[in-house]
């Protein structure tokens, strides 16, 4: 809540921290006097600040986050033309990444040290220091330009055309699944061998319980929450729109909405972005704590 | 790009031994000979020593990077433009005649020196803010997390971005940009490094001569308490170059016409099925320098810091408090 709080406090400053005035900024370099009070009275900047402030809030909490300097929509409802695309190209990744992550992190656990191992080990540190914005030109280059495969980009409603749906989203979600898997894979290395070596497991083996279910049940339990952490954090990235790969397969989700918006310094949209990215990763913090005590019992004391 | 740099556990199990840390024995030891002691195993891991080498060849290349390149960033020679490689240009030339070789050259020293700004600025404020939450505690740990933690709710990329738009584009704002970003990773890494360390009984013995705080946090906690934040070092690093790229591509970051990995790869995307190598060398430039980082920091883990690596993995905890950002 306090983090909240002062996450709000932020986000509200991003308009007086900018040097000059934002509304002149957002008008250009013509304009007249009667669009300019008209602006700087709509957006409420001729209030004194904390009035500003606690106005903004106040509206916030209630959804209405303000109108673009820019286009003259409400910034709710350009914020939830983008969260289709946001949504999909989000939980499509963190599929990706997953069904990367765990088989391979899982095996290369169970076999430390074999060629799968070390070839996870490689992969997952290729994935995680390739730009993602250049691996997303380079299957371009490939997928959509020598071969022909797939669209190079754009995003279409899965109502409207379903194989099309799928085909824009492949590529996409594999540059980030890729990205987002190769940190997961590491996680889910290091937690299994941790839960693999540890008392309670050689116990399990010891009175002689199959391998299968000191697996299902000592390991793979003690696994999870460390991969829940981070499969919470990735999604959280996620969410908050990747703005670099958006920018690549023109993909008009939530990073491109705030990419746009400082561009045209439209700070009303910068601001209801920036906040609700801000939410997200709380929100998303807090279900994990949440699934922590489903998981682990010993936390719920 | 993108992202924050996450307090990854380690990938690999085989932790030399004798490394120091993970005795008590080691931890009393004083700081220095360490160095000896820690060039030493990392030479024996082939792959840090690799990355080190490398890393040191693109340093040296940035630094003579005037010596080196061919051309100029902006020889303009129309006459050549979009050419594949060849003898004369290794890596080809761009929509306006220019050498990619030699711009590539020329724009690892803007990619290391916003980098190196930006972790720095990252690891000054953030080791000092860890340090004092961690040694203090109370209301100055209350205080200075809860901080941290508010700057750690916005995902990495756009905050960065929301600190351009106040600053301003250019390189030196992009350093400080992300340099911003980094801190509460620093800090937390720090404090919890601390933590470990500031009921040792060196540290209390200390205490009980009578020495300043100041002292004691600058030869007793700061020396011991420093593996993770090297380690956290050199990932940041591979970041903070990946991020300068991003931004630089989306157009905030480096201005051209100054040679930039991530503005040549924008530069070059509009003729990606014209002449794929104006976008292609400068991103292997990028992802060459990142691996290099990230494998070193790897290769320093396993060396200074075998301890991080079980303790990370080995409460969800501990991972939830330290795991975060993207990447």
């Amino acid at each position: 809540m306090v983090v909240l709080a002062g996450v709000s406090v932020i986000v509200f400053s991003l308009v007086h921290l900018v040097p000059g005035d934002p509304v002149r900024l957002a008008l250009g370099t013509r304009f007249s006097q009667e669009s300019y009070d008209a602006l700087r009275e709509r957006s409420g900047l001729d209030q004194p600040l904390i009035e500003q402030f606690f106005g903004w809030l106040g509206r916030a909490l209630t959804g209405d986050l303000g109108v673009s300097f820019r286009s003259g929509e409400t910034v709710t409802s350009l914020i939830a033309e983008r969260l289709p695309a946001t949504l999909t190209l989000a939980f499509a990744s963190i599929l990706v990444a997953l069904l990367i992550a765990v088989p391979l992190g899982t095996i290369s656990a169970l076999r430390p040290r074999s060629i799968i191992d070390r070839f996870a080990t490689v992969i997952s540190q290729f994935g995680i220091s390739v730009p993602d914005f250049w691996m997303g030109i380079v299957l371009i280059l490939v997928f959509a330009g020598t071969l022909g495969w797939l669209p190079s980009g754009g995003f279409v409603p899965i109502g409207e055309d379903p194989l099309e749906w799928l085909q824009r989203l492949v590529m996409p979600a594999v540059v980030t699944g890729v990205v987002s898997g190769s940190v997961i894979t590491r996680f889910v290395r290091s937690s299994m061998l941790e839960a693999l070596g540890s008392d309670h497991v050689r116990t399990a083996q010891a009175k002689g319980l199959p391998t299968r279910q000191v697996f299902t049940w000592h390991v793979l339990r003690n696994a999870l929450l460390p991969l829940v952490t981070v499969t919470g954090v990735q999604l959280a990235y996620l969410l908050s729109g990747v703005v670099v790969v958006e920018i690549v397969f023109s993909w008009p989700g939530l990073g491109q909405l705030a990419l746009q918006a400082v561009q045209a310094r439209d700070y009303p949209v910068l601001q209801g972005a920036v906040l609700l990215f801000a939410l997200v990763f709380l929100v998303i913090n807090l279900v994990v704590d949440l699934l922590y005590t489903a998981i682990d019992p010993r936390i719920r004391r | 790009m993108t992202g924050a740099p996450v307090p990854e556990p380690g990938s690999s199990p085989d932790t030399p031994a004798g490394a120091p840390g993970t005795s008590p024995a080691a931890t009393l030891r004083p700081a220095r000979p360490r160095w000896q002691e820690t060039l030493g195993l990392l030479a024996r891991n082939p792959t840090a020593a690799i990355a080190s080498l490398l890393l040191i060849a693109i340093v040296l290349i940035a630094i003579f990077d005037d010596t080196l390149a061919a051309e100029g960033p902006n020889d303009i020679d129309v006459a050549e433009r979009l050419q594949s490689p060849s003898w004369e240009h290794p890596f080809g030339t761009d929509d306006l005649g220019r050498d990619i070789l030699s711009r590539i050259i020329l724009g690892a020293s803007v990619s290391l020196r916003v980098g190196f700004l930006a972790v720095g600025f990252a690891l000054v404020v953030g080791t000092l803010i860890g340090l004092l939450a961690g040694y203090y505690g109370r209301w100055v740990d209350d205080v200075l997390m809860r901080f941290m933690d508010m700057l750690f709710a916005f995902p990495a990329v756009l905050l960065a971005i929301a600190v351009l738009a106040v600053r301003g584009p250019g390189s030196g704002n992009t350093a400080l940009a992300i340099g911003i970003v980094y801190t509460p990773i620093f800090a937390r890494v720090t404090r919890a490094s601390v933590l470990g360390v500031r009921e040792e009984v060196y540290v209390r013995a200390s205490r009980s001569v009578g020495a300043s705080d100041w002292r004691i946090l600058t030869r007793h906690i700061l020396p011991n308490a420093a593996p993770p934040i090297i380690v956290q070092t050199s990932i940041s690093l591979a970041f903070a170059v990946l991020a300068e790229a991003a931004l630089s591509f989306l157009g905030l970051g480096t201005q051209p016409p100054n040679p930039s990995w991530g503005l040549m790869l924008a530069e070059g995307r509009s003729y990606i099925e014209l002449a794929w190598w104006i976008a292609f060398f400068p991103g292997m430039a990028i992802f060459l320098t990142v691996l290099c980082f990230n494998l070193l920091g790897d290769g320093l883990r396993d060396v200074l810091d075998p301890r991080q690596r079980t303790q990370m993995s080995g409460s969800g905890a501990a991972v939830a408090a330290d795991a975060g950002g993207e990447k």
